[in-house]
């Protein structure tokens, strides 16, 4: 029984629950996920770990609703009860004092990036934190972000809040202005490409959080493949970490679109239903 | 009726079955199976019972059911097999029990595995089996690892021994490969359950969507229980490494039968995990897990060649299955290896290129080699390739163990008594053998639990178990 405790939104599309998982919440790592299902028809989704508490027994996710069971799994309210939660799976990020640090996080990335910036703090590293949204109304976990961070940057890309433009030129701005010791990113794809592209330029050290997709998330199936440095990889055993110069990130795109057909035609039919039952 | 003849097994006719995910052999009647079971010579020296791994008291079960005792039949089965009705369905039979009946000397062997079958789905279907009872605790716990056939014979065995049996399990249903591999059309989930709901009722505690290594490791789960049992099988995936594997539409079998099995991708999308659904499926392999992904797709309508690197006679699978996977129009082309996977611009696999071979030297396995013949390259057009080359351990169990000593491709080393390099650890099944049968991880099932109940009587332990 993994019931839900709390439920709050974040932004239009972005929620967070607080779910009763005792088990993993005593083992959970920064950089962990794990993979829920909704009910007996539900798919397999893997979702990061945002906060956990060993001694109440709940774990902490966000998510963005972006198809059929991130959008169903956002009707779901405190006191509902999710079919399974398994986890933490994936290594856990690699937790070092590497001196100055920069993580980024873009969207519902920031969630990942909040774990991370805070295991990285308690280290003993100096943090920055860089992150970005499309607009301002979509902002979120501002103050979470700066409480475990040395320093905070927020982007938007339309300029509504904070600094105008795209994480990657504040870092840009970073990494030209003094040296930094590693760069943690997590966001979208392609967020994480140009990321791991200007690092390369600055050679400063990346790591980058991959999600592809997944089934069973214990090295079962092979689905969460990904390249790097030229070798396969299951992501959900060997990573989601990864270093990001060595990714091929337009493989993972590609393989992330696999079924938009399918997923298209899973939401648009799940929206129906809704509004004939409601 | 001459003795060289067996009643045929009712099957669905191939056009009825390829359009549905229903059980394919309807199995015997009663009174076919009195008929069967009536051509047994009852030998003295039975050779069927040295076939089998478990050594079934076969012409004694045979007879039972000639007499119409089918209980006693299931009973006297049960002496030597805790899964009747699973064995009789997926015990590759013509190598082991039947591939060793007299009768093979002058026409057909006795259909062991179906009559095996008969017995238990009779005593399941009709309600006659008494959950066996069991003894008052002995105030000692056991830990299992994996719900699969070998977790789930050590389970039933050390329960009625008197111990308090957990069995820890990673995935969110129980059964491992019966319910996530094998297809509903070999082997009906309901099958399966029942087993496990048997358990259920002997006590057997179950803890689904853990996964030991991440949720807990085996080093806490010694502080609680007395012994350990390690069945956690042979789930990884082999890939090919050649170019193009990471195109779109490429699965390994695991990813293909676990979306269509275990998620219900056929049922799409009334249950949400989708599958591809396209034209033609290549299927890599000629194993059993070939042939169950290669009945599949085309149960989900591909048109489907089976790709294989040897001859006809070197297939692994079970004769049965590659009958029906011709029977139901599935193709094949022999002695060819691929060489590369070809992608269109969108970056799904649009076909496989082909080398085609020749048979060498016979390998370690005493099989003839396959050898390339070069310039012999050709391309078989395919919108959906699945990979059934093999599975090895899944290490995610001992990522972070170092006490626990697997050999070179990561299967756990055991002695006789299936005992790890760690005290108190057991080991069995494919986690053991690599990827093998049900019946052999029933049997490493048994003697573990056998080994387990000295273990913790005697508190015996080798010095070195394994070198
Ligand atoms: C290790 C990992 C951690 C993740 N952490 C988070 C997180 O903390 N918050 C968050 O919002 N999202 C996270 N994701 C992505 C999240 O799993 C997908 O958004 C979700 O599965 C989409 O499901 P859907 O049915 O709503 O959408 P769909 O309509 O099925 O798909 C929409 C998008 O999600 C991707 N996707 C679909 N199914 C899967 C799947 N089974 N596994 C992975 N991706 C899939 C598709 O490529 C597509 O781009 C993570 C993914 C991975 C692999
Ligand atoms: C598609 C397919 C068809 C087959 N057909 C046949 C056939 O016709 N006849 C035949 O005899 N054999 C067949 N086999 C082989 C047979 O299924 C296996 O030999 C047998 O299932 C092995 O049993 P097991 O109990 O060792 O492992 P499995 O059945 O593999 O079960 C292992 C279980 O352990 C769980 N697990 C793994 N790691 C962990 C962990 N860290 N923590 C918790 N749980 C974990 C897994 O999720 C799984 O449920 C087939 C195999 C496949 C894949
Ligand atoms: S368990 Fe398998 S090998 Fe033994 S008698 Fe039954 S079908 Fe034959
Ligand atoms: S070898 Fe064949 S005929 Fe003889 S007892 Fe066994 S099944 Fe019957
Ligand atoms: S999700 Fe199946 S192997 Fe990674």
């Amino acid at each position: 029984m993994f019931r839900i405790v709390r439920k709050e939104t974040l932004s239009e599309k972005i929620k967070l629950i607080e779910i009763e998982a005792p088990l993993i919440a005593r083992k959970a790592k920064a950089g962990q996920f794990v993979i829920l299902r909704l009910h007996e028809k539900g798919e397999r989704i893997p979702l990061t770990l945002h906060k956990w508490d060993p001694e109440k027994g709940t774990i902490t996710l966000v998510f963005q609703e972006v198809g059929k069971t991130t959008t169903e799994l956002g009707t779901y309210e405190a006191g509902d009860v999710l079919a399974d939660v398994v986890g933490p799976l994936g290594k856990p990020t690699e937790i070092e004092r590497y001196g100055k640090v920069i993580v980024v996080g873009g969207g519902v990335g920031v969630a990942i990036a909040y774990a991370v910036a805070k295991a990285m703090k308690k280290a003993g590293n100096h943090v920055t934190s860089i992150i970005g949204f499309r607009s301002k109304d979509l902002v979120m976990l501002e103050d979470d972000m700066r409480e475990v961070s040395h320093e905070l940057i927020v982007c938007t890309d339309d300029g509504s809040y904070g600094r105008k433009g795209f994480v990657t030129e504040a870092l840009k701005d970073l990494l030209d202005e003094r040296r930094y010791d590693l760069v943690f990113a997590v966001g979208p794809v392609i967020m994480m490409k140009f990321v791991s592209k200007i690092t390369a330029e600055h050679g400063v050290k990346t790591i980058v959080s991959l999600n592809p997709i997944m089934v069973d998330g214990t090295g079962m199936c092979g689905a969460c493949r990904v390249t790097v440095g030229g070798e396969v990889k299951f992501a959900c055993v060997d990573g989601p970490d990864f270093d990001g110069h060595q990714v091929d990130y337009d493989e993972l795109m590609r393989r992330l679109s696999m079924y938009v057909e399918e997923e298209k035609l899973a939401l648009e039919r799940y929206l129906r239903n809704r509004e004939v039952n409601a | 009726m001459k003795v060289g003849d067996r009643v045929p097994v009712p099957e669905q006719s191939p056009e009825e079955r390829i359009k549905n995910f229903n059980e394919v052999a309807l199995g015997y009647t009663a009174e076919l199976a009195m008929e069967e079971a009536k051509r047994c010579l009852k030998c003295p020296r039975p050779f069927c019972v040295e076939g089998c791994p478990v050594h079934i008291k076969i012409p004694e079960f045979i007879k039972l059911i000639a007499e119409g005792d089918f209980v006693g039949a299931y009973k006297k089965i049960m002496e030597d097999d805790l899964l009747p009705a699973i064995t009789g369905r997926v015990c590759p039979q013509e190598e082991q029990c039947e591939g060793k009946c007299v009768l093979t000397k002058i026409g057909k062997p006795i259909n062991i595995g179906k009559l095996e079958r008969f017995v238990a789905d009779y005593v399941r279907e009709n309600n006659l089996e008494e959950i066996p009872k069991v003894p008052e605790w002995n105030g000692k716990k056991v830990a299992i690892i994996g719900s699969g056939p070998t977790g789930l014979t050590a389970a039933g065995d050390l329960v009625r021994m008197g111990y308090k049996v957990t069995i820890f399990e990673a995935l969110h249903e129980l059964g491992g490969v019966l319910i996530y591999g094998i297809p509903e059309f070999r082997l009906p989930k309901a099958v399966v359950r029942y087993e496990i709901d048997k358990l259920k009722q002997m006590g057997v505690e179950f803890k689904t969507n853990v996964v030991v290594g991440k949720t807990v490791t085996i080093d806490e789960l010694l502080e609680e229980y007395d012994a350990v049992y390690i069945g956690t099988g042979a789930g990884t995936p082999n890939l090919l490494r050649i170019p193009g594997i990471n195109l779109n539409n490429i699965y390994s079998a695991n990813e293909f039968l676990t979306r269509v099995n275990l998620m219900k991708a056929f049922k799409f999308p009334e249950y949400d995990t989708p599958v591809k659904k396209g034209k033609k499926a290549a299927i890599i392999g000629g194993g059993n897990v070939a042939m169950d992904a290669a009945r599949t797709a085309l149960r989900l309508g591909y048109e489907v060649i089976v790709l294989y690197r040897r001859t006809y006679e070197y297939m692994t699978a079970r004769e049965e299955e590659i009958i029906h996977a011709i029977d139901e129009g599935v193709k094949f082309e022999f002695l060819v290896s691929p060489i590369e996977f070809l992608g269109d611009e969108n970056g799904n696999v649009k076909g496989v290129k082909l080398i085609r071979n020749e048979l060498g030297e016979p390998d370690a396995s005493g099989r003839r080699r396959p050898v390339p013949i070069p310039g012999s390259e050709f391309v078989v057009e395919a919108d959906l390739v699945v990979i059934a080359i093999g599975q090895k351990p899944n290490k995610i169990l001992y990522q972070e163990l170092p006490d626990l000593k697997v050999n070179r491709w990561g299967g756990i080393i055991v002695d006789e008594r299936q005992r790890t390099s760690m005290r108190g650890v057991f080991a069995g099944g494919d986690a053991v053998r690599g990827e093998a049968t049900v019946i052999l991880a029933m049997g490493d099932g048994r003697e573990a639990a056998k080994a387990i109940d000295e273990y913790i009587r005697t508190g015996k332990w080798p010095e070195q178990v394994c070198s």
